[in-house]
């Protein structure tokens, strides 16, 4: 079964942009991460997959529908969390919710229910009734997963939802996500441009880069990705390459950092040595955490050839 | 002043020409006696019924609709709230012909409300029931001349208010359209035309077509002292239709591209 699918999808906008660019995908229910910088096309993809925007080329196929032709067919079993602040300020977020659950179809009474019970879900309770002008953004961002939620959906498209968050605040919402794809029984698709954030929770993940597939990959296959240490010294990068290369190391280089994979706990030992031999000084080194960052970046990627911001994202993760 | 077709009854004395001895105030209380009557003319007073309460007829609805329409139409722009709207089921064209029937409703009971009330007090003192029947007969003119104010200025207030996110902006576009369009028809009636000068405002439009519709039921105690439209009735009623329709349209068009 399908999730989601794009055959060739193009976006041009009048002014010229070319948001994307022939992007053929087809992802499976579960967890969803689409990773890129900003501008890559992320937005005009959920919009095009919300049948929201037309494309100009190319289709898309959404739980089995064409939100082109089935718009409300098929915004009516999706639930969109948008990037941008989009809450009036003026309401409680009981009385928004119970609202836009209106607006999905639900009758008066299931919709306040359904509210009330969205809202706990994301970890509002008595909060709800005050009015969201005066809430923290931590709140806000529950608010608008909330509103996604209230109509029980089976998919849930959210763009950038960690967005203005602390880290805590990060982690337990990339938790609930991760709850509301696994317990709820419900599909997501996570925007991001911090590839390092949403792996944790994916089970697959889809890279675009200038509206073109960087790479899609289940990650369900990447469990044999080995870690990589990232050793960086302040001069005499090159006589360190070469000295880790006779070590019988698989160094690369990228940037001003070398690249080295972690095999075992002795590898640390031999990239120290190394360093004291040549009286180089060290700057940092460090275990790159995000393995799929590494893949990604390593990875031959699509027709186009990637350039830069997809890659620096990643890195700087 | 009184019936004069009988033989003269009253006599003119000749008093002689009298002199005036009184006190003559200064340039204070000329100042004084020319501001109260200016403060007394702006709100209509020693002026025909008429003029006390069009003013505030227009400046009501004119208020209304620059409160109303920002607050519905402005305001989901601005919170940036649409996408969630059209993120549902909820068609976009539906979105707004929601907005506009809501504004246009509200001005309909503001003007239509009191009306209801004052026929439903006419009514229940009427002794028979055609007494109740004339009553209702002379409402319906009174609730249609309040709906097409109601479509007229709602249909405008609302596509000025889509085009901006601050109610502020909103209300102010608004009211400008409504009171800045008045001098317009005042300098176009005294140039010429006077005739169709008042197409040139909504307020005179709406009241063009309401003289040309309803003339006999709307004045009857003022001498049908109304805009002049001679025989312009029917242009007025065209235009009205026209300028609703078009408004319509384009805030329909409006809402196919905005917030995407």
């Amino acid at each position: 079964m399908t999730l989601l699918a794009t055959r060739a999808l193009t976006k041009r906008y009048n002014g010229g942009v070319t948001a994307l660019d022939d992007l053929t995908v087809s992802v499976r229910p579960g967890i969803v991460g689409l990773v890129g910088a900003n501008g890559a096309g992320k937005s005009t993809l959920i919009k095009i997959l919300l049948g929201l925007l037309p494309p100009t080329s190319g289709e898309a196929r959404v739980l089995g529908l064409d939100p082109l032709t089935q718009g409300p067919e098929v915004r009516a079993r999706i639930g969109y969390m948008p990037e941008h602040d989009c809450l009036p300020p003026g309401l409680s977020a009981a009385e928004l919710v119970t609202h836009l659950g209106r607006m999905s179809g639900l009758p008066r009474t299931a919709a306040r229910e359904r509210a009330s019970e969205a809202l706990r879900h994301v970890g509002l309770y008595e909060e709800r009734y005050r009015q969201v002008g005066g809430y923290s953004t931590g709140m806000k961002q529950r608010v608008k997963l909330a509103q996604a939620l209230v109509h029980d959906p089976d998919l849930l498209l959210l763009d950038e939802p960690t967005n203005g968050l602390d880290p805590a605040g990060r982690d337990a919402m990339l938790n609930l996500i991760a709850r509301i794809g696994t317990e709820f029984g419900i599909s997501v698709v996570v925007c991001s441009h911090l590839l390092g954030e949403v792996e944790r929770i994916c089970d697959a993940l889809v890279a675009i880069d200038g509206g073109k597939l960087l790479r899609a990959a289940d990650l369900t296959e990447m469990t044999t990705v080995t870690d990589v240490l990232v050793i960086e010294v302040s001069e005499g990068t090159d006589e360190l390459a070469a000295k880790l290369t006779d070590l019988g190391l698989a160094v690369r280089r990228e940037g001003r950092v070398l690249l080295i994979e972690l095999a075992s706990d002795a590898t640390y030992d031999r990239i120290l040595t190394a360093v004291a031999e040549l009286d180089l000084p060290l700057h940092r080194i460090d275990q790159r955490r995000h393995r799929v960052a590494e893949l990604f970046a390593t990875e031959p990627s699509g027709p186009a050839g990637p350039s830069g911001p997809p890659r620096e994202e990643a890195a700087h993760v | 002043m009184s019936e004069v077709t009988t033989e003269p009854t009253g006599v003119i004395h000749d008093i002689g020409y009298q002199r005036y001895a009184g006190p003559r105030l200064g340039r204070r209380h000329l100042f004084g006696a020319l501001y109260v009557h200016g403060l007394r003319a702006a709100f209509g007073l020693g002026r025909s019924a008429k003029a006390k309460i069009f003013p505030w007829f227009v400046i009501g609805v004119v208020t209304l609709v620059a409160v109303v329409a920002p607050e519905l139409i402005s305001r989901d722009l601005g919170t940036g709230v649409l996408p969630l709207y059209f993120s549902r089921p909820l068609r976009r064209s539906d979105y707004a012909l929601a907005r506009l029937a809501a504004v246009v409703t509200a001005v309909f009971l503001l003007l239509g409300g009191p009306q209801l009330v004052m026929f439903a007090g006419n009514a229940f003192g009427e002794d028979k029931m055609s007494g109740v029947w004339d009553e209702f007969t002379s409402l319906l003119p009174g609730l249609a001349y309040a709906a097409m104010w109601a479509l007229v200025y709602g249909s405008i207030a609302a596509l000025i208010a889509s085009l901006t996110g601050k109610r502020a902006f909103g209300a102010g576009g608004i009211v400008a359209v409504f009171l800045v369009s008045a001098p317009v028809v005042g300098v176009l009636s005294v140039v010429g035309a006077a005739e169709v000068a008042g197409l040139a405002s909504p307020t005179t439009i709406v009241r063009g077509t309401g003289e040309w519709l309803f003339l006999k039921e709307l004045e009857p105690r003022d001498g049908g002292q109304g805009l002049g439209i001679g025989d312009f009735g029917p242009l007025y009623g065209a235009v009205a239709v026209v300028l609703v329709t078009t408004c319509v349209l384009l805030l329909l068009a409006r809402y196919r591209r905005v917030a995407r």
